[in-house]
């Protein structure tokens, strides 16, 4: 044996051992919903800060992305910023043969943002639906009564979201119900901040995302749910009453009761101590009576 | 001893020798094994949905691509085949007169350290990593369009053509460069004998005689650009639409799968009709492939 030869051997051993001492560390895979990727993220960190053999490992791609891979048993927890329909959760127990539990982990309110230029004062549920419905006739702003300065053309130009996206399916199904669809010819953007970042930057634009995106530099719409009501700026405290129209839950979801490990962690992220990032990071956090009392 | 010993020697050597042919064998034999067993694979997961109820006449007729509706689901292929079509011709467009343009001077007009330096940046291009491309749409070209043609959005296809013609010139400039090296010196010599300038030369004698090469290298570029996801996925806008401008924006086949394909229970309808655009993609790539192929041996056989 060489002196290279040796030598390769050694590091062959170390990364061996190595590899060894990471396996012993606890992953838990967290996969799903944009909206809540940085929720995860700050509870996965802070989380990590308290018990650091606990790795936290979470990834975006959409609520959709996440409800397959809790359906294809790839990923210990799901990120949903819907509820999972009958379909998903039957496959669900095809495919694994176990029950998906919906944990309520946070509210959000769905903000319909605007460019800072666009004067309008009040959107409504049938505005929504004629610019973004698949038989909406709202192609210019003046459609809508107004007029967009810096805006050539007056053309609406409608920010979506990809249809893996839990906003996506909430707003369609709120916006022209669940049956029906939204017109083509929308720019489907990936992620929850590349909605809020085209519409800052484009006069005609018109989009929907979490409230935790929010800018400066952005406009949010007050939205109604009727011509006859009045409208309700998207709030924390509107998410959590249910004030304010376009609010939802949140949710984690898992496979079968949660048990070890994941089960800590959720009880944490429902305890008292979760719920004090959620509201840092611009959700609404559980009511007291809906938390998981510390266990101690 | 000595004799036996060189003899055993010797023998050691003939099997070594054969132990690295049959090594290097299977390496030749993986890729057409690889290439098979995805050809295979993508099929496989496309042909229950191919084969079992998919309108052809609207996959290829409607532009309605609604595959996650609840009530009505439509599979209308023609907005991402548009979309990919209309990328990759302005992409051409661009993409052409630029790396044959280039492939002549590095081949022809330039001589010593500026061709070397020239390649070597070239090569440098084709290194980009296509994410960094798109993230250059995204955040450079996308301003500069609205500023020049007052486009609400830059999001767009002449913003995902100018990325992908961009990409493409490297492979065309590379294949291109051989093509008119491969021309006998003798052509050159002959022409230049005749009085003709150097232009004259390039233009009447080489450029004809390494015709099929040049074929090749524009239709390699064509595959790579219809081949191309991440960054037209970033550039081009993402909206499903037929495109009548190049200031429109679109979605491409590459960039519907990449952007869908996670989202989708094994086995759906909806992950099926992604694999059928798969095999509809690689039969493109494929065909276009071919052609080149062929036309590079068209050069070889002469």
């Amino acid at each position: 044996m060489n002196h290279a030869t040796r030598i390769l051997l050694g590091l062959t051993l170390v990364a061996c051992a190595c590899g060894k001492r990471q396996d012993a560390a606890k992953t838990v895979q967290v996969k799903g919903s944009d909206t809540m990727v940085n929720i995860a993220q700050a509870w996965a960190e802070t989380y990590n800060g308290l018990k650091p053999e606990i790795a936290i490992v979470v990834s975006g791609g959409g609520s959709g992305t996440g409800i397959a891979a809790i359906i294809n048993n790839t990923t210990d927890i799901a990120n949903a910023s819907r509820e999972l329909k009958e379909q998903e959760i039957a496959d669900a127990k095809n495919s694994t043969g176990k029950d998906v539990i919906q944990h309520t982990v946070a509210y959000d309110a769905l903000a319909v943002y605007v460019h800072a230029s666009n004067p309008i004062a009040k959107i409504t549920k049938d505005q929504l639906g004629c610019i973004y419905g698949e038989d909406g006739t709202c192609e210019k702003w003046s459609d809508v009564g107004i007029e967009v300065p810096g805006c050539s053309g007056q053309e609406i130009v409608r920010v979506s979201r990809q249809s893996n996206s839990g906003t996506y399916a909430f707003f369609r199904e709120w916006t022209v119900g669940e049956k029906k669809d939204f017109k083509l010819g929308s720019r489907d953007m990936q992620g929850s901040k590349d909605v809020v970042d085209l519409v800052e930057q484009t006069p005609c634009a018109i989009g929907y995302s979490g409230l935790g995106y929010k800018t400066d530099s952005i406009k949010v719409a007050c939205v109604a749910s009727n011509e006859t009501d009045a409208c309700v700026e998207p709030t924390i405290e509107g998410a959590v009453s249910g004030k304010y129209p376009l609010s939802r839950a949140l949710y984690m979801v898992t496979l079968g009761e949660p048990e070890g490990e994941i089960k800590a962690y959720l009880d944490w992220v429902r305890g008292d101590a979760g719920q004090a990032l959620v509201e840092q990071a611009g959700y609404a956090p559980l009511p007291q009576e809906k938390r998981v009392a510390a266990a101690k | 001893m000595r004799r036996g010993w060189s003899k055993r020697r010797a023998q050691l050597e003939r099997a070594k020798e054969r132990a690295i042919e049959l090594v290097i064998a299977a390496c030749g034999v993986s890729a057409v094994v690889f290439v098979f067993a995805i050809i295979y694979f993508v099929f496989r997961e496309a042909a229950p949905l191919l084969f079992g109820g998919l309108d052809l006449a609207q996959f290829f007729g409607s532009e309605e691509w609604y595959p996650d509706s609840v009530a009505n689901k439509r599979y209308g292929a023609l907005a991402l085949i548009a979309g990919t079509a209309s990328v990759t011709i302005l992409a051409m467009a661009i993409a052409v007169p630029f790396g044959l343009g280039t492939a002549i001077y590095v081949s022809e007009f330039s001589t010593g350290r500026v061709k070397e330096v020239l390649k070597i940046v070239i090569e440098l291009l084709a290194a980009i990593p296509s994410v960094v491309w798109g993230f250059v749409g995204l955040v450079a070209l996308n301003p500069l369009i609205i500023g020049a043609f007052g486009t609400p959005v830059g999001l767009n296809v002449l913003n995902g053509a100018f990325l992908l013609g961009l990409m493409s010139v490297p492979i065309m400039v590379s294949i291109g460069e051989d093509a008119l090296k491969a021309v006998p010196d003798t052509y050159r010599e002959a022409a230049e004998a005749m009085g003709a300038t150097k232009w004259q030369v390039t233009w009447r004698v080489l450029l004809p005689a390494a015709r099929n090469g040049l074929l090749a290298a524009v239709l390699l570029g064509v595959g790579r650009a219809i081949g191309e996801t991440m960054a037209v996925l970033m550039a081009t806008g993402h909206a499903v639409h037929i495109p009548t401008s190049p200031l429109d924006s679109v979605r491409t086949m590459t960039a519907t799968i990449a952007a869908e394909l996670g989202e989708t229970a094994r086995g759906s309808d909806h992950y099926r009709i992604l694999f059928v655009l798969g095999t509809v993609l690689f039969l493109i790539t494929f065909i276009v492939n071919l052609t080149a192929d062929l036309a590079i041996r068209g050069i070889k056989k002469r």
